[in-house]
Formats: C-alpha cells, structure tokens, sequence
C-alpha cells in the first residue's frame, strides 16, 4: 500500500481531493460527522421498519412485518372501544320506558346527542338537516302531527313507518277522488271551497255550502265534521296554519284529486332498538312533542 | 498549534504587575481569528469574587427557588377545585394562578402578561442593556448552576484546563463521570419540576415514584432533562451566541445612554504589565492581566467593547475591581457606562445618566398602560358568561294555530366557585312565552361548580301578538338573571317571523 500523495491547498492550508478542472481543486471538506451518523441511523430505521411493519409487495399481497400491524383493525378496535364506551348509556336507553327518560339528566342529554347523530344519518335526507322539512316531507319542528305527537306516537311512526313494508306500518290511504272519477271536477271544486272556508278563505258562499255537503259525505269519516283530523287514522287538520303540501288553492285540489299518500321506511327492522328510542327523544326535544 | 490549542494550554504565568499573574488566555471571537466557519473552542469560566458575583448567587437562589418551590405552594379555593396556587390544569381547560382562573376563551390575560413582560424586557435593556441575559434568564442561571456543580468536582479553570489535557486514567474518568452524573441529576429535578405545574404537585411526585404517573409526564421529564443538560451542561454560550435571537434584537433598544458594561478604554489605554516602581503617569491602567477575559463565561475580552457575545453579566466588573483594588488603582475601570458618558469622558467633561428619555418614557407610559388595562380587566372580571345562538335551520318554526317559534342555545358558563342557578326572561318581545327544554318544569336552570350549561330555549309569540306588517326579524333581549343575587345579564339576540 502506498501513502496517498496528500496535496494541501497552500491558501487555505486544507487537503484537496486531488481533483483539477482548469487549474481549480476543490477543497476536501467531508459532510458533517452527525449529519452522516443522522444518515446512517436513518437507513437503519428504515431496515427496522421494513421488517417490523407492513413494508414490500409479494405476488399474493403483501410482508405483514413481526408486529403485524393492521390498520384497519386499529379502526375497528377503534370503534368498538367508542361502542363499548357508549355500552352502559345504551343498554340503560334500552331498559328505560320512554316516558322516563327525560326524568335522567344523563341519559336524557345522550339520548339527545345520540338522536341527533342517528337524525343526520338517516332521516336528514328527507326531513332536513333541522327536521324542517319540504313539502310532502313534514316538519318535525312543529306542533302539527299527522299520527301524533307523544314521544310514544312518534316512537311508534319512526319503528313501523308509514305505508312502509310489514303488517303494522302506520297505513291509510286518501281516496284519488280526481283520478278515479269519483267525484265530479265540479265537485272537487266546491269541496277545496268548503276547505279552504275552513280557515276562513271561501269566496264563494254556493260553493261552500255545496261542498260542505260533499266533505260530510266523502272526507268527515277520517279529517272529522269539524276538519280537526284524526291522528289514528293520519289525517290532517285542515282547520290549522299549517299545510304538508302546501296552503295555496292549487295545492289542496291537488291533494283531493291525487290522495297524495306518502311514504316513511319503517325503522325497526334497520336500527337498533335503543337508537329508534334515541331518535323519539330527540324528535320529541326540537319542541313540537306533545 | 491551532487557535484553540493556544487558548487552552496554560503556559507559565508573567506577571502583569508586581504580585499580580497574567493569565494565558485569548477571546474566543477576537478579530485576527474570527472565521466564517469557527469549531467551538472550550471556554474555562473562572470563579470571580465581588458584588455582581454576590447579586448574581441571589438571583439564582430566588429564581430557581421560585422555579422549584411555586408548584408546592397551596391556595385553597373551596371544593370541587384543585388547591394548588399555579396550576395549568390542561386536561380540563383551565390555569389556576393563585386568585385568578383563567378559562380558554380568557387567554388574552396571558397574552396581557407576555406583553407587558415583553415591554418590561425592552425598557430594562434601553435602560441598563442585557440585565435579562446576564442575571436571569434560564440560560444564565443554569449554565451558571452547572458551571458551580462542575467547579465543585474538578475545580477552578487552571485545574480544570490540566484535567482536561491530561491522558484518560481513572482520576479524569471519576471527575468527568460525578460532573455529568450531578448535571444529569439536576437536568431531571429541574424537568421534574416542571410536570409539576401542569397536576396536583403532591400527586403526581408519588406517581412518578411508584410509576403511577401518566405517560405524557414521563415524556416531558425526559425532554426537559434531555434539554437542561444539553443547554446548561453542554451547549452554554452556544445558544446565547447561535440559537437565541435576543441579542440581534437587542441592539435596537439600545442607545448612547444606555448603561452597558463597558471597559473605560480612555482610562485604560495603552495597557501592558506595570513593573514595580514604574509611574503611572503616561500609560492606562489596564495592566492587561486578562482577569476580566478568564471570568467571562462567554469566553470574550470586555475591551475589545460592545458585542453580540455580551451576556452584560458584570463578572469582568468584579474581576477587574478585584485587581485594581490590589494594585492600587481606581475601581471601575470596567464598568457600568453609557456611550455618552465615554464620550463626555474622552472630552474631559463630567456626565450624568440620562434615565428620563423618550424611549423609556414610552416604554413605561406602555408598561403603565397595559397594566392598566389587566388591572381592570381583572377586576372588572364577570362572575358569568352568556351566549345565546340563534337556531340557523329552521330558522323559525309557524305552529298550528299560526304563532310563531323561534329556538336558542342558550350556554351559561359559571365562574364562581359553586353551584348557582339562573332564571331566564325577556323583555322588548311582547307575548313571547318560554320554554327550555328537558327542565322540569320550574323554568331554573342550574349550573354546577366552575361549569358549562348548554340549554335549548324555545320562545313562542301567539299569533295575537304578531302585527301582520310587521318586519320579518326584530331584536328584542334576553335576561339570565342568577336567582340568589337577582343579578340580571342581558344579550341582545333576534326574532325571526
């Protein structure tokens, strides 16, 4: 072995690499001792973690690494911690009759946290994100109920549905008096007069008197003499503010004609029953409840 | 032989004037060597005797007693709350300091503090320079605990340059081995001190011996024991020299009437050893024995002036008074003075510290001013918080019989040290009717110990009640009212029809 023939850069007095471009060397000036030792620590890191973690590609999937580590079953231990921790609130929502459960402070604040969360995920698409919701999809805000309004009744509504799948859904159905010809446009006519004198917007006297005759007939079986509606029968007052479709002339001829008869999923065969408690309590709570 | 090879190797003393050694030692950051890329060179503080010394020994006593002894000191603020006098309680959301609690949302006390410790820092360095960097900064204080513990062990800097060039034996191992072990030690006490202030402090010691203690605790010892021994132990001037930003900014709060430690070079120059029987007259009285560079923990030389390096510790003060008094000269050649004051002095005119300027009557009219405001902000401090939030979806609700229904989530926040209960009204609504949710009936609404209460509120106007021309929203206030004192807070909120 021969001694390297050193050369020293005579202005600055350091060791060259011995490397020359037109006359200019570079100065020999290593990388840093503890950015190199950072380097090499990081290159055995990486060595650690290939063997330790999930790390190379194979033909059938993929090395699982010694500590076999998998996300997805951080994510379901994840969540079946976030379950067992709900578990006693639960189980208690579960045993809890319905009308107690406002007398438990705790439980009576999860049933609402609870509900709101199963609201949004469920029941938000129709009713809206506020329970406010659209013609046709009503508001769960107010005071009007069409199979009412105790936390009872809208526990029932919310498990078996309306004109929904299973013998016990809540089902009624408003006769096409329109479509199936049997009544008169005529007829129509004067019975949405007489309706509409119910809250006090007839305009033509004739028609209301002839239509009244008509409603006692056709219509007073399920909405009453009176137009106050039948909660067992989910019919609508038509003596109220408040209108599913709409309180405009057209919209209630509408309705006569067409029946309407809209539907709601049952939701005791898809949620669980201390959720569907959850939901009552929570639909109970935005201040229409009965 | 290398630059630091020089300064490290204690060649035979000369004497710089009858009786007095000259020590052999160099600035680490004088001119002829200053390189772009310069290796640490070890600096050897040694000990000096005087009155800055004296006062230095107390700041640390007093600052890291404080620093110790605060997360033991007890407050008793009655029951449900801890009764320790500063406590940043993380985990529930709230800083005890002493009579004071702080909630999230009142964080602006803090920023208050850290601006008026920030205006304080300012007017100290326009009036007397770098007092924080030289006395009592962390830095300081520990490099300068760590530099006692390890003076304890290996001695001054003469015996601690020749232990340093002596051969590895058992001897240099033992000394080198107890120095780390007892910085490494305080390292811990002082990071387990510090976990000390964020939970009950007789608690978690017992946690953090039997293992008990949360892991996060554990985490932050570690980082902090890792941090003091590495920055006080190891690192030292380093971070006031690199890491530290302080002293590039020092520099504009600075003036000519600053008092900076300053070497009175007028009185000084020229320098150079003093034989016994010379005169005094035609020469300064610098004798250049460079105690004044072998004190300095910056490893720096005071006379080559005013520098970055500068902590302002006033150890070369002591040191140099100590040689002056021996050979008879005036003290104070190194001292506390302003530019001006040199200058005045190069003139031969008397000059006195000019305290009252603009800028630090500017900073101490801000310092007045910030604490003002604290002070009646604290003071003025509500017992109770309200905010009531407005239901955005649906934004009103129309019931059967045509009234209509606005809802509220109305958050009470209770401040005081037990439970109170509130009553709710409102006024500027006519025929609005309240209901809050989920109560049972008597319309309270009871907000535990140091608490939050989240209520719903529902408030109804009959149909009677509402004009039909009247405009879609009016505002109209909302009264929570604590029934114990009939003390009513208003908030302004809307009805929307």
């Amino acid at each position: 072995m021969t001694v390297p023939n050193r050369d020293i850069d005579s202005i600055t007095g350091i060791e060259t690499t011995g490397h020359e471009w037109d006359g200019i060397k570079e100065l020999n000036k290593p990388l840093p001792k503890w950015w190199l030792i950072t380097f090499y620590a990081t290159i055995l890191w990486a060595i650690g973690y290939w063997i330790l973690y999930p790390a190379w590609p194979t033909l059938n999937g993929y090395s699982r690494g010694l500590f076999n580590y998998r996300q997805r079953e951080v994510v379901a231990q994840e969540i079946s911690a976030g379950r067992a921790a709900q578990a006693q609130f639960r189980e208690q929502l579960a045993q809890t009759p319905l009308a107690d459960i406002k007398m438990q402070a705790d439980l009576y604040r999860f049933a609402i946290a609870a509900g709101a969360v199963a609201f949004q995920n469920n029941c938000a698409a129709c009713h809206g994100r506020g329970a406010q919701g659209f013609t046709g999809y009503p508001n769960l805000n107010d005071d009007d109920w069409l199979w009412g309004g105790t936390i009872e009744d809208i526990h029932k509504t919310i498990s078996v549905g309306i004109r929904a799948e299973g013998k016990d859904t809540r089902a009624s159905q408003m006769p096409r008096f329109g479509i199936d010809k049997l009544l008169t446009d005529a007829d129509v006519n004067d019975v949405v007069e007489y309706v509409l004198s119910l809250t006090k917007r007839g305009r033509d006297a004739g028609a209301v008197a002839r239509g009244e005759a008509i409603y006692a007939n056709q219509c007073a079986a399920c909405h009453g003499p009176d137009g106050k509606g039948r909660h067992e029968q989910g019919a609508p007052d038509l003596t109220d503010a408040i209108w599913l479709y709409g309180d405009s002339r057209q919209a209630i001829l509408e309705s006569v004609k067409t029946g309407r008869g809209a539907v709601m999923p049952a939701w005791g065969a898809r949620l669980e029953p201390a959720t569907i408690k959850a939901l009552a309590v929570y639909v109970h709570s935005l201040g229409g409840g009965k | 032989m290398t630059p630091s090879d020089a300064y490290i190797i204690p060649a035979p003393h000369r004497e710089a004037a009858p009786g007095v050694a000259r020590h052999n030692v160099a600035a680490v950051n004088r001119a002829e060597e200053r390189r772009l890329y310069a290796d640490r060179q070890k600096i050897y503080p040694k000990l000096a005797h005087g009155r800055f010394r004296g006062l230095k020994w107390l700041v640390m006593g007093v600052t890291l007693g404080i620093y110790y002894g605060l997360p033991w000191l007890r407050w008793h603020r009655g029951p449900d709350l801890p009764d320790q006098a500063v406590l940043l309680d993380i985990a529930n959301n709230r800083f005890f300091f002493f009579f004071l609690e702080i909630w999230p949302q009142e964080f602006y006390f803090v920023t208050g503090l850290l601006v008026l410790a920030a205006l304080t820092l300012f007017l100290l360095t326009s009036l007397a320079g770098r007092v924080w960097c030289g006395y009592a900064c962390p830095q300081t204080v520990w490099t300068d605990l760590m530099v006692l513990v390890e003076r304890f062990w290996q001695g001054d800097r003469n015996a601690r340059l020749r232990l340093d060039k002596e051969k590895w034996g058992p001897r240099k191992l033992y000394k080198k081995a107890v120095t780390h072990a007892s910085w490494l030690i305080i390292a811990a006490l002082t990071g387990g001190a510090l976990v000390f202030y964020f939970r009950d402090a007789p608690t978690l010691a017992v946690e953090l011996v039997t293992g008990a203690a949360p892991a996060i605790a554990y985490m932050f010892l570690g980082i902090f024991t890792a941090s003091t021994y590495l920055l006080g132990g190891i690192a030292r001037e380093q971070v006031c020299i690199y890491m530290c930003p302080w002293p590039r900014i020092q520099g504009a709060m600075v003036d000519q009437d600053t008092l900076l430690i300053s070497y009175r070079d007028q009185r000084g120059e020229p320098r150079g050893a003093h034989k016994k029987g010379q005169s005094w007259d035609h020469r300064g009285d610098c004798i250049d024995c460079k105690a004044c560079v072998a004190v300095c923990p910056m490893g720096i030389d005071i006379r080559d002036g005013s520098q970055l390096e500068c902590i302002q510790c006033a150890l070369c003060i002591d040191a140099c008074n100590d040689i002056m008094s021996r050979i008879g000269r005036p003290r104070n050649l190194i001292a506390y003075d302003t530019i001006a004051g040199r200058q005045a002095a190069a003139n031969g005119l008397d000059s006195n510290v000019r305290l009252l300027r603009t800028r630090t009557l500017l900073y101490g009219g801000l310092i007045a001013l910030v604490a003002v405001i604290m002070l009646a902000a604290v003071l003025l401090r509500s017992t109770v918080e309200i905010n009531i939030l407005h239901d955005r979806n649906p934004p009103f609700v129309l019931l059967s019989d045509g009234s209509v229904r606005n809802a509220y989530t109305v958050k009470i926040l209770n401040k005081m040290h037990e439970p109170r209960v509130f009553g709710l009204s409102t006024r500027g609504l006519p025929g609005a009717l309240l209901t809050i949710v989920g109560s049972n009936g008597d319309g309270n609404i009871r907000v535990g110990t140091d608490d939050l209460r989240e209520v719903r509120v529902l408030v109804t106007v009959p149909v009677s009640y509402l004009a039909p021309q009247a405009p879609a929203g009016s505002a109209f206030v909302m009264i929570v009212t604590d029934v114990a004192s009939r003390h009513g807070n208003e908030r302004t909120t809307h009805f929307q029809r």
